[in-house]
């Protein structure tokens, strides 16, 4: 028995042990999908001291401080261009952006559309539970039709954003979604994110048990977790506009795949000038 | 890149706001990034043209919002980085300048002030963005801000700007005015050896080396060594309230300690940041106090006053912040009552009142035109009638 | 001693670049101070448009001007709007084809600006003809820092064609005082 014990878990090597553990609730998707980040980090090849994470406010925005990379937890919604900027000063690293969805395209909206339109070469990842879970489970511009939250607790009357439609639309070279359940498919679209130049993108779809699962009369975690398992098809090749998440339509599935993967050169803010001696 | 691409030594007829630009080419800055906005908008198309030719880059935002946090991401990143501005983009930079207090990450931003509140008058001078400059972001912290009265100190400040900005670890600002922005004067540019640069303080340890608390200030001037993304170190940078070791620490104590350092780091040292000009203040009876271009009117009204035989004095800011209060109080034991001249209706008069118990007469008014030396005249021969 | 000038005309008849180049003849060649500044104000698109130039042989410290002593006109509507501020016995000259003085207009001194542009081959140098013009009228910069500023501002390509009207307005007043 005493052989199979190990000091440490391989994974260990890429998070501040430190600072663990961390203060995800139980049954929240943020855990794994930091675990695929890390597992994607290790299996990239790129050395530690190159990579990057930036997130700005939020339970999701926490992840950077647990990795033993350069992180940076920024202000709520200024993650992108904070993350652009390293880019653009250290190309050689390898920046991810790893934050939430009411970060990201609430209050950080714009800077997401024009990062993707610029094609800036970092990779977002985005934890989409729904809602605000740190302030306590409010909506969120990806809250689908009717679902509850705090600040909707008549049901949400705003249609939320299609993410992967909305990356693909702006220009991501690389557009995903999984829910963190997927775990091993999600770890290799982040390293596919990760080899990629240019502005990539990956939605994961996770439970959030307290935030958003509790007002929607969703048990618990588990219960949260069977709806995504029962609902998940795959499709790689599917049409983006149909990729809206409606809770109310049981017969409407939850698209997962790898959708977008096409090449374009990066933001280069020089390339005219690179140019001209051509 | 050779310094002659970037530096343009020789005499120039320079826009103010083009000064702003050239000084930000000579002090090596390696990153700007800005959003249109009138009057500082020439700044930036300056710089568009000027630092990709010499291998920098130049970015023009979706917004302030973006600008100001690309400026920390920048500087963390290892780079000068500048933006230029003015009030309204000034108040959307203010949750980001909030940011580079709290990770300590220097940076500079030019604000070319027109009349506020809100829009305003776009194309018109004002210089009522004092106490947002000071105190605009949420919190405690301290930055230091210098107020150009010509382009040629367009262009020495923003130099200043980036050294002391690498020197303490803040945000400085160059709170210009749109009538120094948009007025052509002759700038000197130095040769690129005589530019001076204040480097940023480096860690002593080694990357890896497991004693090393990226957040601690060991030496006496409170500033930690600054470390940049990509050498190794793989430290945490928190807008949160952090640790020495640089990790949240979201409680009372390690919160004074870090807010007390941020603020004392310049409130101890504001004797070698400081800059002013002191003009016939030595047998003065009253001093006027100016800043900007409303420094250029009052030096033409003090010095009338005087052919009128009136003893005053002008002490002409060049740090606006950090404000010269101990000169105050030692004026106040020698002249008679202090005038605030400004484009804005008592923002500098008031913190003038902080450190005096002499009476301190304003002349403002709301912007739109530059303070004329008429108004401070008469109330410097008022004053004087009375005094 | 200190001179306030200001050169007016319609928004395109390129009054920046005539007082950039004042200004600049002034303050990088002729060894002097000069300020310029102009009106940035939305009455800037179209209609009167208008630099103001200070030159002096001390520091300048109050930039603004709001009596010329020295008052250059390109345009009907920005003689008169500016006319009555200038100083008493100011200096006024005017683009003679296309400023028509006041009957009870005081001595002043005109030259065809454009005319003198368009035989040259191009019109849009008549603001350089009237810098050429000023400089040869009032002597306030001399032609060599005239000459020099163009160099120094205008793109390579165009040197030749504004040293040519700069020359072209300089001499014309020198006849005109000969005459």
């Amino acid at each position: 028995m005493p052989e199979i014990l190990v000091e440490a878990h391989p994974i260990d090597a890429v998070f501040r042990t430190d600072r663990l553990p961390h203060i995800f609730c139980p049954g929240c998707g943020i855990g794994p999908t930091m675990h695929a980040y890390a597992q994607a980090i290790l299996e990239s090849g790129i050395p530690k001291d190159q990579h990057a994470c930036v997130s700005g406010i939020g339970c999701t925005a926490r992840v950077p401080g647990y990795m033993d990379v350069d992180s940076y937890h920024t202000t709520h919604g200024r993650s992108i261009p904070f993350a652009l900027a390293i880019a653009l000063v250290k190309p050689e690293m390898e920046v991810t952006v790893f934050s939430g969805d009411g970060d990201l395209f609430g209050i950080g909206g714009n800077h997401f559309i024009h990062a993707a339109r610029r094609n800036v070469d970092i990779n977002v990842i985005c934890i989409n539970n729904f809602n605000y879970g740190m302030t306590g489970g409010q909506a969120g511009p990806t809250l689908p039709l009717g679902a509850k939250a705090t600040t909707a607790p008549y049901g949400n009357t705003e249609p939320p954003f299609n993410l992967p439609y909305l990356a693909a639309a702006c220009g991501a070279v690389f557009v995903a979604r999984w829910t963190a359940l997927h775990v091993r498919q999600l770890k290799d679209a982040i390293l596919r994110a990760m080899q990629k130049k240019g502005f990539t993108f990956i939605e994961v779809l996770s439970p959030c048990p307290v935030g958003f699962g509790s007002p929607n009369d969703i048990g618990d975690a588990i219960e949260e977790v069977w709806l995504y398992r029962e609902r998940c098809v795959v499709n790689h090749d599917a049409y983006l506009p149909d990729l809206e998440i409606d809770l109310r339509r049981k017969d409407v599935p939850f698209v997962m795949g790898n959708f977008v993967d096409i090449d374009k050169a990066p933001f280069d803010p020089l390339a005219m000038m690179k140019n001209k001696g051509e | 890149m050779s310094d002659q691409e970037r530096v343009l030594t020789g005499s120039h007829f320079l826009l103010g706001d083009h000064a702003c630009a050239e000084g930000a080419m000579a002090a090596g800055c390696d990153l700007f990034a800005g959003y249109p906005i009138t009057p500082s908008t020439e700044t930036a198309e300056r710089l568009a043209l000027r630092m990709p030719a010499v291998g920098a880059i130049f970015l023009q935002m979706e917004d302030e919002l973006a600008s100001m946090s690309a400026l920390v991401g920048a500087s963390l990143a290892g780079a000068r980085a500048m933006s230029a501005t003015s009030g309204p983009g000034f108040a959307l930079m203010m949750e980001n300048i909030g940011m580079a207090a709290m990770m300590e990450a220097p940076c500079v931003v030019v604000n070319i002030q027109r009349g506020a509140p809100s829009t305003g008058l776009p194309t018109l001078v004002g210089q009522s963005d004092m106490m947002q400059c000071k105190w605009g972001s949420h919190g405690d912290y301290e930055i230091v801000a210098y107020s150009p009265s010509s382009p040629q100190e367009c262009f020495d400040h923003v130099i200043k700007a980036f050294n002391t900005a690498d020197r303490w670890r803040i945000p400085v600002f160059v709170m210009a005015d749109e009538l120094i922005g948009h007025m052509t004067e002759r700038v000197v540019i130095p040769p690129a050896d005589q530019i001076p640069r204040v480097e940023r303080k480096r860690p002593r340890h080694k990357p890896g080396d497991p004693s090393f608390l990226h957040c601690l200030a060991e030496d006496e001037d409170l500033v930690p060594p600054i470390v940049h993304a990509g050498e190794g170190y793989r430290v945490n940078f928190d807008s949160l309230t952090h640790d020495e070791k640089g990790y949240p620490a979201t409680f009372p104590d390690p919160h004074d300690r870090l807010v007390r350092r941020l603020v004392n780091k310049i409130r101890l040292h504001t004797d070698q940041i400081m800059e002013y000009e002191e003009i016939f203040l030595d047998d003065a009876e009253l001093a006027v106090i100016a800043y900007g271009s409303t420094a250029r009117s009052a030096r033409r009204a003090v010095n009338e006053a005087r052919k009128d035989g009136i003893r005053v004095g002008l002490l002409r800011l060049i740090t606006v912040w950090p404000f010269p209060e101990n000169k105050v109080r030692e004026l106040s034991k020698q002249v008679k009552a202090f005038v605030v001249p400004e484009v804005n209706l008592g923002q500098m008069s008031r913190e003038t009142e902080r450190f005096t118990s002499l009476p301190v007469i304003g002349v403002n008014h709301a912007g739109g035109v530059m303070m004329a030396p008429d108004p401070i005249f008469d109330t410097i021969r008022e004053v004087a009638k009375n005094a | 001693m200190r001179h306030d000038i200001r050169v007016a005309g319609f928004g395109g008849q390129g009054m920046l670049l005539a007082g950039l180049l004042i200004g600049k003849a002034a303050a990088l060649y002729d060894g002097k101070e000069a300020v310029l500044t102009q009106s940035y104000g939305p009455e800037a698109r179209g209609g009167a448009s208008n630099a103001d130039v200070i030159i002096d042989d001390d520091p300048i410290d109050y930039p603004l001007i709001t009596r010329p002593d020295y008052f250059v006109a390109m345009f009907q509507e920005a003689y008169e709007r500016y006319r009555p501020v200038m100083v008493k016995d100011g200096i006024l000259l005017i683009e003679s084809d296309l400023v028509k003085p006041w009957p009870d207009e005081g001595p002043y001194r005109g030259i065809p600006a454009t005319r003198v542009a368009e035989e040259l081959g191009r019109r849009i140098v008549a603001n350089v003809v009237m810098v050429g013009f000023f400089s040869g009228a009032t002597g306030l910069i001399s032609a060599h820092a005239g000459e020099q500023a163009i160099r120094n501002t205008l793109r390579p390509r165009l040197v030749d064609l504004n040293l040519k009207a700069f020359n072209a307005g300089y001499e014309y007043a020198k006849k005109q005082e000969a005459s």
